[in-house]
């Protein structure tokens, strides 16, 4: 799938911060990556580790008092962080479009579903007519698999179910034929049945209309189902990153190591314990000098405490930033 | 619906009889007589009592008075307007019609120009516009209606001249001027500072985050997406104030000379015309049911999610 080399976003030493009265919250801290046509791909970490504020910046979201500080993005040749209003409004929803976590709340509840698909089509093309629109909206829905779409359309949100909501807001997404989609946690508010149904139904699409997704996730499990590759962040970087068998089958950064071992598997012999990763986030406010992970880690040498790690290479694009692949064992002999 | 209507008017009917009855009482609570002058006599006093039933008991005539009103008849006024009928000075005499023009454009004008203050100060929030709003919406919903209309007498009309001190039957434009915006002044502030608040309140919300991702124009998002989801509050408190407005506010009333209802009420209760305040009254909480009717209906047209059923059991 990723065979293509031309990449549809680069994404370069992007950095985000609040400015809040408290200071400065590098809520992403120079994070770089890339997605090519129709792959993709998934970010992993915890709450407040930055993966949906990243996401934000790509869609220009960001609410004050979030800014861009650094970094490029680039989409298809294009500054996405250059745009005027204008560019970006028309790139929203039209090149790159977004679903979010809880579909109770995402739609706006005085409308009716058609008439806020059809918004998605009319707002980018104002030459549409009204009846191709709504047209458009009931094929789509018919491809989300919402049953008896020409009557849904003209029902408002709260007829709808979680599962359906969720299903409307994908449709509402892809309506625009986007090249990229990013989903922010799109599974995370439902029932695990339907979670299932709604990541069949975005893997489907998916190969359907080559859309590439950036899928952001707290599930491993939902990573292992649908995507390429993965991102795994932690405080605002990206810790580790590579093919979705290389992170799963040899992670390499403690923090992936500790998600994996706190995940529940099925295959688990007897009654394995799960094993949490021990410690809170650090608090972006007052970041450590050293890697971000070490007050958490437990093989936390030194250097961790006064050196950021710089990214391992390692072979088929996979890197972690750990001090540990520079040190091998010489490091902990330091101690 | 049908049913709901029938159900509330039911219910309007039980208020309505409640308020009469109770205003019947506090009424005649008040020491005084309409017929009481400095030249009246005992006697005289008694005799005019007879001749208009305010001898019987009172609960003959607080059903005199309720059935009458089920037959449409107001009563007659005792004093004001000796041996008018109360229907005639309400309704043919345009103190209602012009009661009824001054606060219409009263209304409109709080309405048009409340709700885009209020939206303006909620979308630049934490700017220059909107703490510039903040005080005078604040300074509008503080100072007193009298206070602002003698002011603008005294500028507009004594001072400078422009317009006259007296608005008598708002015949034409400029009559209106002073009498509309000292009405209206402290509705079109709270009118603005209700729709920042809830307007604040709506664009924080998802679905303007969602709304923005699909590439919606920021007016449009403010226009059709967060307005139409604020109104709720705006819609409740116009409701009953609607109804207060439209049946003429004594201070202004009184401030420009306009012959309307509002100040006539006043005056009636200073006089002990019965009939009058009964009358007034009655209208006043009949308007008052019927625009929180119409404001429950309106949630509805506002709101897909409001169900008027659920709320009939």
């Amino acid at each position: 799938m990723a065979e293509d080399n031309k990449k549809l976003l680069e994404v370069k030493d992007l950095a985000v911060s609040f400015f809040t009265p408290a200071g400065e919250v590098k809520a992403v801290n120079g994070i770089s990556y890339s997605l090519g046509y129709n792959e993709v791909m998934g970010v992993v970490g915890e709450s407040g580790s930055g993966k949906s504020v990243e996401a934000y910046a790509i869609m220009g979201l960001l609410q004050s008092p979030g800014r861009v500080i650094g970094g490029s993005i680039t989409f298809e040749g294009r500054d996405v962080l250059a745009f005027n209003e204008e560019e970006r409004r028309q790139f929203r929803g039209n090149e790159c479009s977004m679903i979010f976590q809880n579909p109770m709340t995402c739609l706006n509840p005085v409308y009716t579903i058609g008439n806020q698909l059809m918004e998605a089509l009319t707002c980018h093309d104002s030459g549409i007519s009204k009846d191709e629109a709504r047209n458009r909206a009931i094929e789509m829905l018919e491809k989300v698999g919402i049953n008896n779409a020409s009557k849904r359309v003209d029902q408002y949100p709260h007829e709808f179910s979680g599962g359906m909501r969720q299903r409307a807001m994908i449709a509402m997404a892809l309506i625009t034929r986007p090249k990229l989609l990013i989903a922010d946690e799109p599974t995370t508010a439902l029932d695990v049945t339907i979670q299932a149904q709604i990541l069949e139904l975005m893997k489907e699409l998916q190969e359907k209309e080559n859309t590439s997704i950036i899928f952001i996730t707290h599930n491993l499990g939902v990573v292992a189902e649908i995507c390429d590759k993965v991102s795994v962040m932690y405080a605002g970087n990206i810790i580790e990153q590579g093919d979705v068998n290389d992170i799963f089958y040899s992670p390499q950064h403690p923090y992936t190591k500790g998600l994996l071992a706190s995940m529940p598997r099925l295959d688990a012999e007897g009654h394995e314990r799960l094993i949490p990763i021990e410690g809170t986030p650090i608090d972006l406010l007052n970041p450590p000098a050293g890697c971000n992970f070490g007050p958490r880690c437990a093989e936390c040498m030194k250097v961790c405490t006064r050196m950021k790690p710089p990214y391992a290479e390692m072979e088929n694009g996979h890197r972690s930033a750990c001090w540990l692949h520079f040190m091998g064992n010489k490091g902990k002999e330091d101690e | 619906m049908g049913i709901y209507i029938l159900k509330r008017v039911g219910a309007a009917i039980l208020t309505m009889l409640l308020i009469i009855t109770i205003t019947f009482f506090l009424m005649n609570a008040i020491p005084g007589s309409p017929f009481l002058t400095e030249k009246s006599t005992p006697q005289m006093i008694e005799l005019a009592n007879q001749k208009y039933g305010l001898d019987k008991p009172l609960i003959i005539q607080l059903k005199n008075y309720i059935v009458s009103y089920l037959k449409g008849d107001l009563g007659t006024s005792l004093k004001m307007q000796e041996g008018t009928s109360v229907n005639d000075i309400l309704f043919h005499q345009g103190k209602f019609q012009l009661s009824i023009k001054l606060g219409v454009a009263a209304l409109v004008l709080a309405i048009a120009v409340g709700i885009p203050l209020g939206c303006i100060a909620a979308y630049r929030r934490g700017t220059w516009i909107d703490g510039l709003l903040r005080v005078v919406t604040t300074v509008g919903v503080a100072i007193p209606t009298f206070v602002l209309a003698t002011t603008l007498l005294i500028l507009l009309a004594v001072k400078l001249g422009w317009l006259s001190t007296i608005s008598g039957s708002l015949e034409d434009a400029k009559s209106y001027v002073m009498p509309v915006i000292s009405l209206s002044f402290y509705y079109m502030c709270y009118i603005a500072k209700l729709m920042r608040t809830s307007m604040l309140d709506a664009i924080n919300q998802d679905y303007i985050r969602t709304a923005r991702a699909k590439g919606v124009k920021t007016k449009w998002i403010v226009l059709k997406h967060a307005l139409r989801n604020s109104l709720i509050p705006v819609i409740t408190y116009l409701g009953p104030v609607t109804a207060g407005i439209i049946t003429g506010s004594f201070v202004v009333e009184s401030t420009f000379a306009i012959p309307g209802l509002g100040k006539y009420f006043v005056q009636s209760v200073l006089n002990r015309d019965y009939p009058i305040i009964m009358a007034t009254t009655a209208v006043l909480s009949a308007m008052v049911i019927g625009m929180n009717l119409v404001v429950d209906i309106a949630y509805k047209i506002v709101d897909p999610r409001i169900s008027l059923s659920a709320k009939e059991d």
